[in-house]
Formats: C-alpha cells, sequence, structure tokens
C-alpha cells in the first residue's frame, strides 16, 4: 500500500514535471500609462498601437529597424502615380476564424476614416478604395503619394463579419465613456490574440498559433499590467516580479544597469517633445486675457520660447537623456535638420517681447500636461511654469493621467486646451507626416491637419506639404521641407523642447529589441530558461 | 491649550490666576513627555505661521526657483550647498524652506477642518440629543451610514466631484477649501455622537429642567446650559482629529488629488521624493516625512494627556 502511494505520489511528481515546460514562456512588462482601449482607431498614440500592433496587423509591417515588409498585402504595384493596387496575401485568418480577404480592407478604409476615429490622417477622406476581387484592392487617389503605404503600419484591418456581427462598427472615440465590443475585444490577424482584458488594470496575450508569418522570439503568454509610479516600476522590474518596464524614470538608470540580473536599454527615441498653443480662437479659453488671443501675436509666442531654459530642462530634467531640438522632427529623419538653430534663452529679451506686445506685466494661463505619457512629462511642464513665472506669466498647471488628458486637448475633446506638452513620433518616419498632421490648417472639428491642437494655419505651408508629397527628387524635396519648417519655426508656431530618450529597464532572463519608436514588439521578446 | 472653556459665563477673579492654580496645569507640567510634545508643535505653529518669515526661501515664488539647484544634497553633504540646509527637490525649491510653507498648508487645513467638523457634529449632536425622538434616529442613521464609508474615501468623493464641478482653474485659491470641506465632511460623526450622549444625560438633569421651567427657548438651553458641560471630550476629539486630519491631508496629497504641485504640502514632498528613493537622493522624501511624522506623533501625545487630564475618574 506504501509502495503503491510512493508510486502514485512520483506519478503525479513527473507528469507535474513533464508539465512545467509546456506550461509556456511568459513575458510580464509594465508600462507608465494604462492601455484603455482595445479599438485600434480610438487613440493615434504610439504605445497603444504599437501594443496593439501584436495583435492586429495592416496591409505593411515594420522590423525591429523600421524597415517596411509586405504584411497583409502580399505586394503592391502603383498602376499610375495616382492609382495603387495591393495583392492581399491568402490563407490569412482572423482569431475568430473568419477568413481575411478585400472586403475587410475597404470596410476597414471607411470605419477609419468614420467619425470617432483618431486615424483619420492616415488615410485621406478622398482616397476611393474598390474591392478587385477577393484578395485585390484598388485605391485611387485624387493626387499622386509615392509613400502612401509608408504610414499604414499602424492602420490595422479588422474583420468586417466580427465588427458587424458584434454591433461595433462605429468607433469608440478617445473622449467616449461607454466602450463598444471592439473596445473591449480584439481580433486581428497577428501574431498574439488577447486572453482578457481589463482596461488599466491587467492585458493577458498569447500566442497566436495559426499565425501566417515566422516570429522570432518564444514567447507563449505576454502579461501586460500599467505602473504609473516611476518607484513602484522600478522596484517591480528590480524584484524580479516584471521582466521588462518602460520608461524608467532617468535617475534610475544607473541603478538599474548596477543591479544583478536588469540592465538598462537606452538609446535616442524619434520623438519630439514641444509645447502647442491655441492660436486658432479669438479668445483663449483659460487666460484672464480677455477679448483677444495673445498667442495670436508671435511676439508673444516667442517670448515664452525664449523664457524657457531648454538645456538646463535636459542636464536636470531629463539628466542628458535627451538633446535639445530645434525642430519638430528628430534628426535622424530629416538631413538638414543641423541647419536649424534654437532661439537663446534669454528671459530679458522675452521680457521686452511681452511688453512690445502690450503685456509688460504678463499675463495667465492655464496648461494641459500629461503625468504618464512622456519621460518626466510632469517634472518638463513644472520646470516650464517656472520659467514662465520669471518673466511674469503665471501658468495654472493642470497635469493629468493621459487618459484624461488626451479626451480634453485633442479633436475628440473639442481641443479643449489654450497651452500644452505633446510628443510627437511620425508614423511614416517622414517630415511629410509632421507637417501633415500638425502644421496644417484645419477646421473646428479637425478636418485637414487634426493634431494641429492649436489650430494654426499658413497657406503656405499647406501649399508646400502637398508639394512634398508629391516630390520624388530628394534634394528638392528636402528643400521645400527645409522651407516649410523654417516657415514654421519663424513664426513661432510650436516651441519644440527636446528629442527624449528611451530607457527601458529588461530582466536578464529575456532579450528583446528595442524600437527607435519605442515601440514593443512581442515578436522579438525570447524567454530564456 | 490649557484653560477649559467651562464657565465661560463666570467672572473670572483674573483668568491667569485660575489657570495657574488649576488641576489642568499641575497634571501638564507633571507630564515631562506633554511637555516636550507642546513644545515640539508649538514650533511647529510658529514655523508654519511665519514660514514667510523664517524661511530663506520662498518655494511657492515659482520666479525664485531655479531648476538648476534641484537635487542638492544637504549642506553636510560633500556636494551640499550651504544656502540650502536640508538640500533641494526636483525642481530646484529648498526643501527647509518647503517643508516650513508645506507645514503651514497641513496645519491650516488640519485646523480649519477640525473646526468644521466640529461645528457641524457639535449642532447635529446637540439638536439629536436634545431633541430624541425621530430627529435623533434620523440623524444618528445619517451618521451610521457615514461611519462605514473610511475618511480617505469620503474625502476622495469630495475632491473629485468639487474638481468635476468647478473644473480645474483658479485651483491653487480653491484647493484648500476643498480639503477642508472634505476632511471636516468625513470627521464630524465622532463630534455628533460624543456631544449627542452627553446632551441626553445632562437633558434630564435638574438644571436643565429648571431652565425649561422658566421658558427659555430650547436653542438658548442647548448652548448656554449644556453645551459648556459637553465640551471636554470634545476637545480631546478634536485634538486627535487634528492629528488625523493632518494625516489625511498628507495621504490625499501624496495621491495627488490635494493641493496642486506648484504648492507643495508635506505629503506632496514625500510623493515627489518617493520617486528618487532608488536613484539616492534620499533627502526629499525623508525630511518632510519626518517632520510629518514628529508632528502628528506631538499633537496625538497632547491629545492622549488631554484625554487623561480631563477625566475624572483617571485623576
Amino acid at each position: 500500500m506504501r509502495i503503491r502511494n510512493a508510486a502514485l505520489a512520483a506519478g503525479i511528481a513527473a507528469a507535474l514535471l513533464a508539465a512545467a515546460p509546456a506550461s509556456a514562456k511568459t513575458f510580464k512588462y509594465a508600462f507608465q500609462g494604462v492601455l484603455n482601449t482595445l479599438e485600434p482607431y480610438a487613440l493615434n498614440e504610439t504605445f497603444t498601437l504599437g501594443t496593439l500592433g501584436n495583435v492586429y496587423e495592416g496591409l505593411i509591417w515594420r522590423d525591429k529597424d523600421l524597415k517596411i515588409h509586405p504584411a497583409l498585402a502580399e505586394s503592391w504595384e502603383v498602376l499610375s502615380p495616382t492609382k495603387w493596387r495591393f495583392h492581399l496575401r491568402k490563407g490569412v485568418k482572423f482569431h475568430n476564424g473568419n477568413d481575411f480577404n478585400a472586403d475587410d480592407v475597404v470596410f476597414s478604409a471607411n470605419r477609419v476614416r468614420s467619425k470617432g476615429s483618431d486615424l483619420t490622417n492616415y488615410l485621406n477622406a478622398d482616397v476611393k478604395v474598390t474591392k478587385v476581387d477577393d484578395y485585390t484592392v484598388d485605391f485611387e487617389l485624387s493626387g499622386p503619394n509615392p509613400i502612401l503605404n509608408y504610414q499604414w503600419e499602424f492602420w490595422y484591418i479588422l474583420d468586417k463579419e466580427w465588427t458587424e456581427e458584434h454591433d461595433a462598427v462605429s468607433v469608440t472615440s478617445a473622449s467616449d465613456t461607454s466602450p463598444n465590443y471592439a473596445a473591449l475585444h480584439a481580433n486581428g490577424t497577428g501574431p498574439y490574440k488577447v486572453v482578457s482584458h481589463e482596461a488599466g488594470v491587467k492585458t493577458v496575450f498569447e500566442k497566436n498559433e495559426n499565425y501566417w508569418g515566422k516570429v522570432e522570439g518564444n514567447a507563449d503568454r505576454v502579461e501586460f499590467t500599467p505602473i504609473t509610479q516611476d518607484a513602484t516600476r522600478v522596484a517591480a522590474l528590480l524584484s524580479g516580479e516584471m521582466d521588462l518596464v518602460y520608461p524608467i524614470p532617468v535617475q534610475d538608470i544607473p541603478r538599474v544597469d548596477g543591479n544583478q540580473g536588469t540592465r538598462a536599454m537606452t538609446g535616442p527615441e524619434l520623438r519630439t517633445i514641444f509645447l502647442g498653443m491655441d492660436q486658432r480662437r479669438d479668445e483663449l479659453l483659460y487666460s484672464n486675457v480677455k477679448g483677444k488671443n495673445p498667442f495670436k501675436d508671435v511676439r508673444v509666442r516667442k517670448a515664452f520660447y525664449q523664457a524657457i531654459d531648454e538645456n538646463a530642462i535636459v542636464k536636470k530634467v531629463m539628466r542628458g537623456l535627451a538633446t535639445p531640438s530645434a525642430l519638430m522632427i528628430s534628426p535622424f529623419l530629416y538631413d538638414r535638420a543641423g541647419e536649424f538653430k534654437r532661439y537663446p534663452y534669454d528671459p530679458k529679451a522675452s521680457k521686452a517681447l511681452l511688453a512690445e506686445a502690450g503685456y509688460p506685466d504678463g499675463f495667465e494661463v492655464g496648461m494641459d500636461c500629461p503625468t504618464d505619457r512622456y519621460v518626466n512629462d510632469e517634472a518638463i511642464c513644472q520646470a516650464v511654469t517656472a520659467y514662465l513665472a520669471r518673466v511674469g506669466i503665471k501658468v495654472d498647471l493642470n497635469a493629468q493621467p493621459k487618459a484624461k488628458y488626451f479626451a480634453k486637448i485633442l479633436a475628440s475633446g473639442g481641443y479643449d486646451t489654450s497651452f500644452y506638452l505633446l510628443g510627437w513620433t511620425p508614423s511614416s518616419f517622414d517630415a511629410h507626416n509632421v507637417l501633415f498632421s500638425l502644421m496644417n490648417c484645419r477646421d473646428d472639428s479637425g478636418a485637414g491637419s487634426p493634431f494641429n491642437n492649436g489650430g494654426w494655419c499658413d497657406e503656405k505651408v499647406d501649399d508646400l506639404t502637398a508639394k512634398i508629397l508629391v516630390e520624388n527628387d530628394k534634394t528638392k524635396r528636402d528643400e521645400m521641407i527645409y522651407e516649410a519648417f523654417k516657415k514654421a519655426n519663424d513664426d513661432v508656431r510650436y516651441i519644440p523642447l527636446h528629442q527624449q530618450g528611451l530607457a527601458w529597464g529588461v530582466s536578464d532572463k529575456v532579450d528583446v529589441a528595442q524600437r527607435a519608436d519605442n515601440v514593443l514588439s512581442f515578436r522579438y521578446v525570447d524567454v530564456k530558461e | 491649550m490649557t484653560d477649559t472653556p467651562s464657565d465661560t459665563e463666570a467672572k473670572a477673579p483674573g483668568l491667569m490666576a485660575r489657570v495657574a492654580d488649576s488641576d489642568i496645569l499641575h497634571s501638564f507640567l507633571a507630564s515631562k513627555v506633554t511637555v516636550v510634545a507642546a513644545l515640539v508643535a508649538l514650533a511647529f505653529f510658529i514655523g508654519a505661521a511665519f514660514a514667510p518669515w523664517i524661511a530663506p526661501h520662498n518655494p511657492f515664488d515659482l520666479a525664485s526657483v531655479d531648476l538648476m539647484d534641484s537635487l542638492l544634497p544637504p549642506a553636510w553633504q560633500p556636494d551640499g550647498d550651504m544656502r540650502f540646509l536640508l538640500g533641494t527637490d526636483d525642481q530646484g525649491r529648498d526643501i527647509f524652506s518647503t517643508i516650513l510653507y508645506g507645514a503651514r498648508i497641513s496645519i491650516g487645513v488640519g485646523i480649519v477642518s477640525v473646526l468644521f467638523a466640529a461645528a457641524l457634529g457639535i449642532t447635529l449632536g446637540l439638536i439629536a440629543g436634545y431633541a430624541g425622538g425621530r430627529i435623533d434616529a434620523f440623524i444618528m442613521r445619517l451618521a451610521e451610514v457615514q461611519l462605514t464609508f473610511p475618511a480617505i474615501l469620503i474625502a476622495l468623493l469630495v475632491d473629485g466631484a468639487a474638481r468635476g464641478i468647478f473644473g480645474n482653474l483658479n485651483r491653487e485659491n480653491s484647493a484648500f477649501w476643498i480639503l477642508v470641506f472634505s476632511i471636516g465632511l468625513s470627521f464630524w460623526v465622532q463630534y455628533a455622537r460624543t456631544v449627542r450622549g452627553s446632551t441626553m444625560v445632562e437633558r434630564n438633569k435638574e438644571y436643565v429642567q429648571a431652565a425649561r421651567l422658566i421658558g427659555i427657548r430650547p436653542g438658548l438651553i442647548m448652548l448656554r446650559h449644556v453645551l459648556p458641560n459637553v465640551m471636554s471630550p470634545v476637545l480631546v476629539i478634536a485634538t486627535i482629529n487634528l492629528a488625523l486630519a493632518v494625516i489625511t491631508e498628507a495621504t490625499l496629497s501624496y495621491l495627488g488629488v490635494g493641493v496642486p504641485p506648484t504648492q507643495p504640502s508635506l505629503g506632496t514632498l514625500v510623493r515627489i521624493g518617493n520617486d528618487f528613493l532608488f536613484s539616492g537622493e534620499w533627502w526629499i522624501a525623508i525630511f518632510p516625512g519626518i517632520a510629518l511624522a514628529v508632528l502628528v506623533l506631538a499633537v496625538n501625545l497632547i491629545g492622549d494627556w488631554l484625554r487623561d487630564a480631563l477625566n475624572p475618574r483617571l485623576r
């Protein structure tokens, strides 16, 4: 009897041991902000879209070096400068088993441009999308666009049948408080599928065994948890609870690097952090100046620019893990970026400009700032507030978590801001995206340049943007980009602050690939024994 | 703190002489711990009240804060700067000055919210105890419902609602009153229950019945006759609640829903410092934390002693 029991116990133990390796390689990671929605068109934000890129796919995808590869489109040809034909991949299935075909692409093209979508700049409203056959789709443009597919990595294709079946055709926007089915569930074609999603708490992904492509990494299960507090996030990594946390606060990089079993991965990010100002309304929403909008005066904008000591911010707040920026695009993405110089920090000149503009004693203005989106975002805003106080500008700082922040300042919130801090990475990795998304005219609903929150309008920049899109000669193109950026810089339409650095804390138990746009792709996650 | 407000009516033959001769003062001087606690608390109160004159810098004046001075260690450390005795925070604010100014907010919120809670609680308690019946039942059930919510939760609710209604503009001025209101609202129950109990006892005593017999209005009886006789437990609660209110304010600020970041209170400072503990800049969180702990301990010790001193059974 006793022997029998022992044998049984040994058998159970053996079975358990055998089950353990098969019980999957789990990768746990934390980010500073929440994954609020699974709706791929709700928020044009790199973290949300980058994370969903493990579940959904676009017609193209980019690898760890940001090189373009065919994804749901197997190949494409440019029939004429205004007509593109995409040949779709056959045999691809959505996670629910439905087939992927041309109907899904046409459906997604309409949906991404519908009301509530934050990704309207990914596909112009006047582009005609037609199904040729089940696996061929034509895109007819109103004007040539040689980089049409460059920023489509983040335009994901949804399953038409699934979306209609669950009554989720309309997009739940970032400021909408009642999410529909597509905001709470995901059904993509990507290498990972969502097993469970509790918004703001935890999201669990599992490998899609039926994925059509090859995946380099070996993670079977991925768990995402948002940890807002910087110190808590670092502690979670150091204690081994998390395999990767990002971003790690700049002050903790030496600690993470020095700790046994963890390392810090740093590098320049393609993101520009900048300040924007409402230059559209005749009276600011949040200011004590009534009857006029001080930001319409270029002298006021320049005074703000020169009041801020960006070098001190980079040195003290960012601890050197950032480079001051004179331009709204990373120098890695535009060859002639070096020709631009920042306006020097000069509080005296700033005060003189304010006095000249009729505000010798300054004025009050409300500022919107996220607390969990960019590296040290709140500290940057506080430093800006202090610098502006020295030239007499009193800033009412409204620092909020990104979910509330984005719902307030973006198109879906009616651009409810006077002065804000934002970061931008062009999703096409090209200057045209910056001009088109941040610097062209828009109307009150955001048609035009949807992320030009300040709403300024310069027809010359619009003209140049349109020409840049169709110009194929690089020298000529760069010259026009130079002209457009120079126009915006001369008029101080934005106050670029710095290019922020990437800082990930990674456990030695895993290998990951760090993309320069700060996207974590599960397909490169390698969990070691 | 040393005089009892009972008998405020009586024509005192020199208030100071009466205080000097009272049991309370003797008991106070006999307790060394209490004397030390009172001195510490007094130092905090003076430091907070006269912060603009004592503090070497004004951390709330953003124009005087220099980012290049940020994260300096305390003056006695190798990299320290004599201008900043306890070092600076991530924005270049002097920690010592910020503690003084922060204590000003913390103590100010504490005192005003305790006064608010006491006024509300005493009024409701007197009415409930004196009137009895349905009014009593109603007020006490209300109090019981309130008791099931933790104070911090109520404070969070009020703060959230207030921010939803008033928005964020002018937060620097409104934050103080929102904090006072939310903390005060969560503390009134204790006063109400205590006062109600004592009032029910006093109500049937002969002096109250006599007052009623000669036709004095109920309001006046409650105020003039009952209230002075139920005040001593209220004093004890108020002292201990002051410490609780300071802690609650610090907790709210720590959670980021209290005062705005440009006007740090002690809790805000601990929150900011929390992010720098790993990187070795310990002084941002530690000094305000110690200040908060010492202040609360001192006030609590005084409260403890006051409870013993005012309890005739322990004498």
